[in-house]
C-alpha cells in the first residue's frame, strides 16, 4: 500500500508545486521533481516486498506484485526522461504539470489493478488509468489527430469495459461473488459463466489490442504524442497482460480447456496480422504500433504455458519490452522533436548525421526482432519455453515463422539509417542531457535484462 | 409484488440492450450517439446486476455497490469524453466520425 500511497503524494506535491512554480522556468522544476518523486516511489514501493491484504481481501500485495509495479514504474519513469524536448514547447507552456499529474493518475490506477483481489477493484483500477490516458492521449489538443487519437481512445476503452462488465455480470450470476479467492471456490465450468469469460476476455483483449480487438490500436498511436504512445504502448499494456495472466491462471484455473482454445486462436491471428500490417507501415509510430501488436500476441505464448514457468516468462517479456520499446521511442521522439520528422524514409543517412542515436534505435530494434546478444531473444526464448512446456510445439512453429517475418520489418529503418543514400539526411542535433541519460538507462536495461539471469530466476521464483 | 416478475425478464432485457448498445456504437456516426450507446451498454450491466443481486443472493450487496461504481465511473468517463467531443468540434467543426478521421490504413 506504501507504493501507491507514495505515487498519491507524489500527484498532491505536483499540484501545490503547479501552484507555486512561475510560469517561465516550470518545466526545469516539474520534470527533475517528477523523475525524483518517481524514484523515490520505486525506493519506497520496492524495498522489502512483503506480502498481505488489505480491505477485506480486496487489496492485496506479495513480492510479484510489487515487481510488476517496479516495472510500471520503470516504463513511466523511461518516458519521463524523454519527455523534455516536447513538454517545453511554448504549446504546452499552460499544462506541463498536467501531464505528469495525469502519468502519476494513470499509475496509481494501474497499482490498484495489479494489486485487485476483486473484480471490482480491478476495475476500478482499469478506469482510474484509461480515463486519464485518454486525456493524456488528447493532450496536443490543437492538432487534429492527437484530438481524434483522445476521442478514440475513450470510446473504444468505453465500449471494452462494457463488454468487460457485460461478461462479470454472468459469471457473478452462476458465482454469486466477484471475489478472486471465492470465485475460485465456487467456480464452475457452466454454459453461462464461460460465457462471461469470453466477453471477459474480450474486454481484456482491448486493452492489450489484441486481433480483432486492435483497430483503435494504430490510430491512438500515431494520433497521440510520442512520450504518449510509447507510455501507451508499454506500460498500460504491461499492467492489463498481468491481470489478465494472473486473472485467467487463479480465478479460472478450471476453465483451462477453454481459455486455451481462445488464446491459441488469438495468439495465432495477433502474431499474424501485427506482422503484416507492420510491413507496409511508412510512419514510425504507426509501425511501432503494429510491432507493439505482433509482440502482444508473443506474449499469449507465454501466458499458454501455466503456473509458474507462464507468469515468470510473461513479466520478465514486460520488463525487457519496456527498456527496449521505450529506447525506440524515445529515439522516434528526439528525431521528431527535433526535425518533426516521423517516416522512415526520413531516415535515410541517419548515421552519418547521428551515429550515437542510430546505434541506439539499432539495438533496440534488434532486441525487439529477438537477435541473440541482447535482452528481446532471451525475453522470446522464455515465452517459447513456457509454451513448449505444454506441448504447443505447432504454435511455436508459427511463432518462429512469424518472428521471421518480422525480421524483415525490423531491418528496414536499420537498413534506412546505415546503407540508404541520401542527399539531405537529417542534420546532426544535440538530444538534452534528459533525453541521453533515459536512453543511456534503456540501453542500460536491454543488456543487463539480456546478460544478468538473476532477474529471471528472481520472478521465477516469486511468481 | 415484485417477485411476480421473473428474474430471466430483467435478463433478457437487459441482453437486449446491451446489443442495441453495441449496435449503436457501431452504426451511429455522431459522436454523441456513440457515447450515449456505450451508456446504455453501461446500463444494460447495471440491470444485470441488481436484479441478480436482488434474485439470487439478496444477503450480500454485492451487486449494488459494483453498479454504484459503474455509474459513479460512466459519469467520469462521460464528463472526459464530452470534454474530447468539445475539443474535436474546435478542430473539425463537426461531430460527425466519417468526417473525424484524418489517419488512414
Amino acid at each position: 500500500m506504501r507504493h501507491e500511497l507514495m505515487l498519491a503524494v507524489s500527484v498532491v506535491v505536483l499540484l501545490v508545486v503547479e501552484i507555486f512554480s512561475s510560469a517561465k522556468h516550470k518545466t526545469n522544476v516539474v520534470l527533475p521533481l517528477s523523475i525524483a518523486l518517481m524514484g523515490l516511489s520505486m525506493l519506497v514501493g520496492g524495498m522489502y516486498p512483503e506480502a498481505g491484504t488489505l480491505f477485506g481481501g480486496i487489496y492485496r500485495t506479495d513480492a510479484l506484485r510489487t515487481a510488476v509495479k517496479l516495472v510500471l514504474d520503470a516504463g513511466a519513469l523511461l518516458v519521463f526522461f524523454q519527455v523534455y524536448g516536447w513538454i517545453r514547447r511554448p504549446e504546452n507552456s499552460d499544462k506541463v504539470s498536467e501531464f505528469f499529474i495525469l502519468v502519476f493518475s494513470t499509475l496509481i490506477g494501474m497499482h490498484y489493478m495489479v494489486s485487485a483481489g476483486d473484480f471490482m477493484m480491478m476495475y476500478l483500477g482499469l478506469e482510474l488509468a484509461s480515463i486519464p490516458l485518454s486525456a493524456l492521449a488528447a493532450f496536443d489538443r490543437y492538432k487534429r489527430v492527437s484530438a481524434e487519437a483522445g476521442i478514440k481512445y475513450i470510446l473504444s476503452s468505453a465500449m471494452s469495459t462494457a463488454f468487460l462488465l457485460f461478461g462479470l455480470s454472468f459469471i457473478y450470476i452462476t458465482a454469486g461473488t466477484l471475489h478472486f479467492d471465492a470465485l475460485q471456490a465456487a467456480f464452475r465450468p457452466d454454459v453461462l459463466t464461460i460465457l462471461g469469460l469470453v466477453f471477459f476476455m474480450a474486454g481484456m483483449a482491448f486493452k492489450i489490442s489484441l486481433v480483432p480487438f486492435h483497430l483503435w490500436t494504430a490510430d491512438v498511436y500515431e494520433g497521440a504524442p510520442v512520450a504518449v504512445t510509447a507510455y501507451f504502448s508499454v506500460v498500460s499494456k504491461g499492467a492489463a497482460v498481468f491481470v489478465l495472466t494472473w486473472v485467467l491462471y487463479h480465478v479460472f484455473g478450471a476453465a483451462v480447456e477453454q481459455w486455451r482454445i481462445i488464446l491459441v486462436t488469438l495468439a495465432v491471428m495477433t502474431m499474424t496480422v501485427g506482422n503484416l500490417f507492420a510491413l507496409r507501415q511508412q510512419n514510425m509510430k504507426r509501425f511501432l504500433a503494429f510491432s507493439s501488436i505482433a509482440q502482444a500476441g508473443f506474449i499469449l505464448l507465454g501466458m499458454l504455458g501455466q503456473g509458474a514457468l507462464g507468469m515468470a516468462s510473461v513479466v520478465f517479456y514486460l520488463l525487457v519490452y519496456v527498456f527496449t520499446n521505450i529506447a525506440a521511442f524515445s529515439v522516434v521522439a528526439a528525431i521528431s522533436n527535433a526535425t518533426g520528422k516521423e517516416n522512415i524514409d526520413d531516415y535515410r543517412g541517419l548515421y552519418a548525421t547521428n551515429p550515437r542515436l542510430t546505434l541506439v534505435l539499432m539495438v533496440a530494434l534488434f532486441s525487439l526482432a529477438g537477435i541473440p546478444p541482447v535482452a528481446g531473444f532471451f525475453g522470446k526464448l522464455f515465452l517459447f519455453n513456457a509454451a513448449a512446456s505444454q506441448g504447443y510445439y505447432w504454435l511455436i512453429f508459427v511463432a518462429v515463422v512469424n518472428a521471421t517475418i518480422s525480421l524483415y520489418y525490423y531491418l528496414r529503418p536499420v537498413r534506412a539509417m546505415f546503407i540508404d543514400k541520401n542527399e539531405h539526411p537529417i542534420a546532426f542535433f544535440k538530444s538534452d542531457a534528459y533525453m541521453r541519460m533515459g536512453l543511456l538507462l534503456c540501453m542500460a536495461g536491454i543488456f543487463a535484462t539480456g546478460f544478468i539471469s538473476w532477474f529471471f530466476e528472481y520472478l521465477f521464483a516469486v511468481s | 409484488m415484485l417477485h411476480t416478475i421473473p428474474l430471466h425478464y430483467f435478463l433478457i432485457v437487459g441482453t437486449l440492450m446491451f446489443f442495441i448498445g453495441v449496435a449503436g456504437f457501431i452504426i451511429r456516426r455522431n459522436l454523441i450517439t456513440i457515447l450515449m450507446s456505450v451508456e446504455l451498454m453501461l446500463n444494460a450491466v447495471n440491470i444485470n446486476f441488481l436484479a441478480v443481486n436482488r434474485y439470487l443472493y439478496p444477503h450480500h450487496l454485492e451487486g449494488h455497490f459494483f453498479t454504484l461504481f459503474i455509474v459513479a465511473i460512466a459519469a467520469a468517463e462521460a464528463s472526459i469524453a464530452i470534454a474530447l467531443i468539445i475539443n474535436i468540434y474546435r478542430r473539425f467543426s463537426t461531430i460527425d466520425v466519417d468526417q473525424v478521421s484524418d489517419m488512414k490504413y
